[in-house]
């Protein structure tokens, strides 16, 4: 914990901070009084539907619509060609910050060629959705098929055919960082690892899925878009940018999120194609993607190779690590995020917990004819810790050291920060010791392998997984957004506003999709004012409202948007005790505001009440004297300086029970320590890592986007790509270090990711902590009953 | 070609209601379009994610895959009016408390699947809270949350008897 607080105000007893409280979101979500995109209906509301390749590459040879827009309740079909002369351009999904990358234009519908299967071609708006369906049917289209590229480790092969051309072969980037001497130290090294894991497809299946409601108001040229978005920001400048549109005469609101996880980051074809029938028609107009659009665009993640390998002392020393990816991206990269943050991500983070001074990572990014991929929670995470977590276990085995001790002695000591990582970034705050001690306490952890020896003995099979974690949170404006080029701010920001009945406005850039970020906002600016939380509220998710901001991704929500609540708290509260001084005539710094009253120090008796000061600040204003003007609001703006992230850490430990005749497997614990830096809400920050673990259980056992030979997606339906549900999933244990951050004074680091991040590389070393007797091992995921019984021997 | 209708009459959330409605409408849309009840979600429009879950006769079934005409003469009721009887405010507000929901979006139909164990409560097991919940997705809680919600509401009721 911190010896001085930069933050004292905040450590006070009873604070806000630190202490669980309940949402007023879930107060409304329980008594179906959610507000989400397509609860909104404004009058004429037209509906989109939208005709969608059937092919995973196929030429366009001709459109006819002629018939479709004689259907009943038929306003408007578009083609991607009239969308496109809408556009200021193609969509170019490249960042400058990625040496060399590159990436075809594309624009948001198809115009001569469609590149994956589900790839919108022409829009269809009618009097509902039902309508436009119908309609769609009517859209004849001429296509002819073009040869697919599905296989990422042919994808760069002489004779696999280039999917767009003018680039010359399907390499979107490649990438490869080296610290010290990898080949010197596998030379030396007393025992070398490798092997090779691999990753299925996943997609976010946010519940409620994308949709966007586009209202354009032709006499002032304003443009309103409800959608569900987390970052209100981006997509506006994206949007505006994109049709030509002023950005600030484009109000962009997101209401109630039905999930989010980096899905909502993202802008859409089928969005801008929406937008421009609102534009072109002068009335609203609605697109609810269906749970089939979405498995078929919404953006996938994950799909990735990786070849790993770790050299080892005798005596469990990590000397080196090295990795090489081949990263399978879809037809075009995301733009404007890209889809190589994965495999960059993947190259970042694997090993990182360790202490080893010798790392080379490669990676190179492919198209195929599949949906484009980007970022999905913990981008990159699950596949870098799973790899890097089973190495160490292999090494810990070969070299006869328990996986726990073996960790022991590699993490990079708790004393040693600030540092460099292995692959050269900077690491400040962490406690991967304390964590390891914490989870070996909480799992019991001798005890726990006496038992699982005993179960051995009764020929019940289970096994004990560990996964230390480094994860990337709050990205800063150095890295790759800030210095890429995009239009995503980094840095976010908050004003408060006394208002004249003492009651409190917090608006803020970061927005809230369930986390509870409003709560916690609300919690930051209660505690640092000295006001009744119930005084305070919190506004976001509407560009007319809250300062610009980057929005909610990269768990930056807490660590970005607190620190400037806080700092604009402060300086609310700064103004507050200097009225408060002239009306008192007393100095400001012999003043506290404690419950909504100005104090003497040390003391709880009301001087004046900060409904008072709001009155008086602005009716009663004759009551201060000339030089004093009120402006009872503050705005503060926070950005990371030179740190390229704030790195947090922990590890997971998991028990699972495998069946040996079926391969089913039983999850029996779970156990998170994490390092979030301080934590506003603890019940809130462990639902986070709870639920991201959940998620990444997912995509290790279950969940994967198969394609055929053909391009065709094969699972796009809920009953096809399973995900998982309450029976199969455990209870999860948390349990948070507090090492705070030193970049900011609030000391928050992120925490949504970290569960999704470590999950998958723990139950897969659980899964092949049971198999070891057996010689079993799996290296893939998801790792379905039938991997297991392949790693068996057994089919 | 027009749409083919039928003229139905049903009880929504104890209120008689007549309405014409398209033949291949199904229940939730019904809700939502035509009763502004928009509690009720749709996730999947093919019975799997359990977001539509509402209760027919007494019965919860999966609106998405009833047709507004199938309901013809039956009582409806929703997250709306299960919040308007009270009858799972214990539940509601342990939802709340234990924070069993993050985006809520799955969470009527959660809440109506749950009060189904409630109605004649007997002791189960978490598993068996687990196992009941099974049909219905969440992504954002991972579930031990809402396990625990029901868990104590159930504990509760059982109790008081």
């Amino acid at each position: 914990m911190n010896k001085e607080s930069p933050a004292p105000i905040l450590d006070r007893p009873n604070s806000y901070v630190g202490r669980t409280l309940s949402r007023d979101a879930a107060k409304r979500a329980v008594a179906g009084r959610g507000r989400y995109t397509d609860d909104i209906n404004p009058a004429r509301t037209l509906h989109a539907a939208f005709v969608r390749s059937p092919y995973g590459h196929a030429k366009i040879l001709s459109v006819d619509v002629e018939e479709a827009k004689q259907q009943p309740g038929v306003a408007l079909v578009m083609t991607g060609a009239e969308l496109a002369e809408m556009c200021t351009g193609p969509w170019v999904g490249t960042l400058t910050c990625f040496d060399g990358m590159k990436s075809a234009p594309q624009y948001p519908m198809a115009v001569d060629r469609a590149c994956w299967q589900g790839e919108p071609l022409v829009m269809v708006v009618a009097s509902s959705r039902a309508a436009a369906e119908d309609a769609a049917e009517f859209v004849m289209i001429e296509y002819e098929e073009l040869p697919v590229v599905i296989d990422k480790e042919t994808a760069l092969d002489p004779d696999t055919p280039a999917i767009h051309p003018d680039l010359g072969d399907n390499l979107a980037f490649e990438k490869t960082i080296e610290t010290g001497d990898v080949d010197k130290a596998v030379a030396e090294a007393d025992i070398v690892i490798e092997d090779t894991f691999t990753f299925g497809r996943h997609t976010a299946v946010s519940l409620e899925p994308r949709a966007l409601l586009a209202e354009y108001d032709p006499g002032t040229e304003r443009l309103t878009i409800h959608t569900s978005s987390q970052c209100p920001h981006m997509v506006q400048a994206v949007f505006a940018r994109t049709l030509g549109l002023p950005e600030h005469n484009v109000r962009i609101v997101a209401p109630d999120v039905g999930g989010s996880f980096g899905l909502k980051i993202h802008t859409f074809g089928d969005e801008i194609a929406t937008i421009a029938a609102s534009v072109k028609l002068a009335r609203p107009v609605k697109f609810i993607a269906d749970r089939l659009e979405s498995f078929a665009t919404d953006i996938h993640a994950r799909e990735n190779r990786v070849r790993g390998r770790i050299a080892v002392t005798k005596d469990g020393k990590i000397t080196s690590m090295d990795i090489d990816i081949r990263s399978g991206a879809g037809a075009y990269s995301q733009y404007p995020r890209t889809s190589v943050f994965e495999a960059n991500q993947i190259l970042n983070i694997t090993g990182g917990p360790y202490a080893h001074e010798n790392y080379r990572a490669s990676t190179q990014v492919v198209y195929l004819n599949k949906v484009p991929t980007s970022q999905y929670r913990a981008v990159g995470h699950p596949i870098g810790n799973s790899v890097g977590e089973s190495l160490v276990d292999q090494a810990a085995a070969a070299c006869g050291i328990d996986p726990m001790e073996f960790r022991r002695r590699n993490v990079m000591h708790d004393d040693s920060y600030p540092r460099i990582g292995a692959a050269g970034i900077e690491m400040r705050d962490m406690s991967h010791q304390q964590c390891l001690e914490t989870l070996v306490e909480r799992m019991n952890y001798d005890a726990l392998r006496e038992e699982q020896e005993e179960f051995r003995k009764k020929g019940v099979q289970r096994g004990i997984g560990i996964a230390a974690f480094i994860k990337g949170t709050a990205p800063g404006p150095s890295g790759y957004y800030g210095a890429g080029g995009a239009p995503i701010a980094t840095q976010d920001a908050c004003t408060v506003k006394l208002e004249p009945a003492g009651g409190v406005i917090c608006m803020v850039g970061v927005t809230d999709q369930g986390q509870g970020v409003d709560t916690v906002m609300g919690q930051i600016t209660a505690a640092t004012l000295g006001v009744p939380i119930e005084s305070v509220r919190v506004i976001e998710g509407d560009t007319d409202a809250v300062p610009y901001g980057g929005g909610t991704y990269a768990s930056r929500a807490t660590a970005i948007g607190g620190e400037a609540t806080y700092q604009a708290a402060l300086k609310l509260r700064a103004e507050i005790l200097e009225i408060a001084g002239v009306l008192l005539q007393a100095a400001p710094e012999t003043l506290d505001i404690v419950e909504g009253h100005v104090v003497d120090k040390g003391d709880t008796v009301s001087r004046i009440s900060l409904a008072e000061i709001g009155r008086i600040g602005h009716f009663q204003v004759f009551e201060l004297p000339n030089h004093v003007q009120p402006t009872l609001s503050a705005t503060h703006r926070f950005r990371l300086r030179d740190a390229l992230y704030i790195f947090t850490n922990g590890i997971q430990g998991a028990y699972v029970e495998v069946d040996i005749d079926t391969g089913f497997l039983k999850l029996l614990n779970h156990w998170v320590v994490e390092d979030c830096g301080r934590v506003i809400n603890p019940q809130l920050a462990d639902e986070q890592v709870r639920g991201g673990c959940v998620q990444g259980l997912g995509g290790a056992l279950y969940e994967e986007c198969v394609y055929d030979a053909a391009g065709q997606l094969q699972n796009a339906t809920l009953a096809d790509y399973l995900t998982p549900m309450a029976g199969e999933m455990p209870d999860i244990e948390v349990a948070h270090i507090q090492t705070h951050t030193g970049v900011s004074e609030l000391g928050a680091k992120g925490v949504g990711e970290s569960g999704t991040g470590a999950a998958p590389a723990v139950v897969m070393n659980a899964v092949n902590d049971a198999l070891r007797p057996f010689g079993g091992k799996i290296s893939s995921q998801p790792m379905s009953p039938e991997t297991i019984l392949k790693a068996l021997g057994k089919v | 070609m027009s749409e083919a209708t039928m003229e139905i009459s049903l009880s929504v959330n104890g209120e008689q209601v007549a309405r014409t409605v398209p033949v291949r409408q199904h229940l939730v849309d019904f809700l939502r379009t035509e009763m502004g009840l928009t509690g009720s979600h749709l996730g999947c429009e093919h019975g799997v994610c359990g977001a539509c879950s509402v209760r027919v006769d007494g019965a919860v079934v999966r609106g998405c895959l009833m047709l507004a005409v199938q309901a013809d003469g039956a009582e409806v009721v929703t997250v709306e009016g299960l919040t308007q009887t009270g009858e799972v405010a214990d539940l509601q507000e342990n939802f709340v408390n234990r924070n069993a929901m993050q985006c809520g979006y799955c969470t009527p139909g959660m809440l109506i699947t749950a009060s189904e164990l409630l109605r004649d409560p007997k002791p189960v097991t978490r598993a068996e809270i687990r196992d009941h919940l099974s049909g219905n997705f969440c992504r954002c809680t991972g579930y031990h949350a809402i396990v625990d919600a029901v868990e104590m509401t159930l504990n509760k009721r059982l109790e008081e008897g």
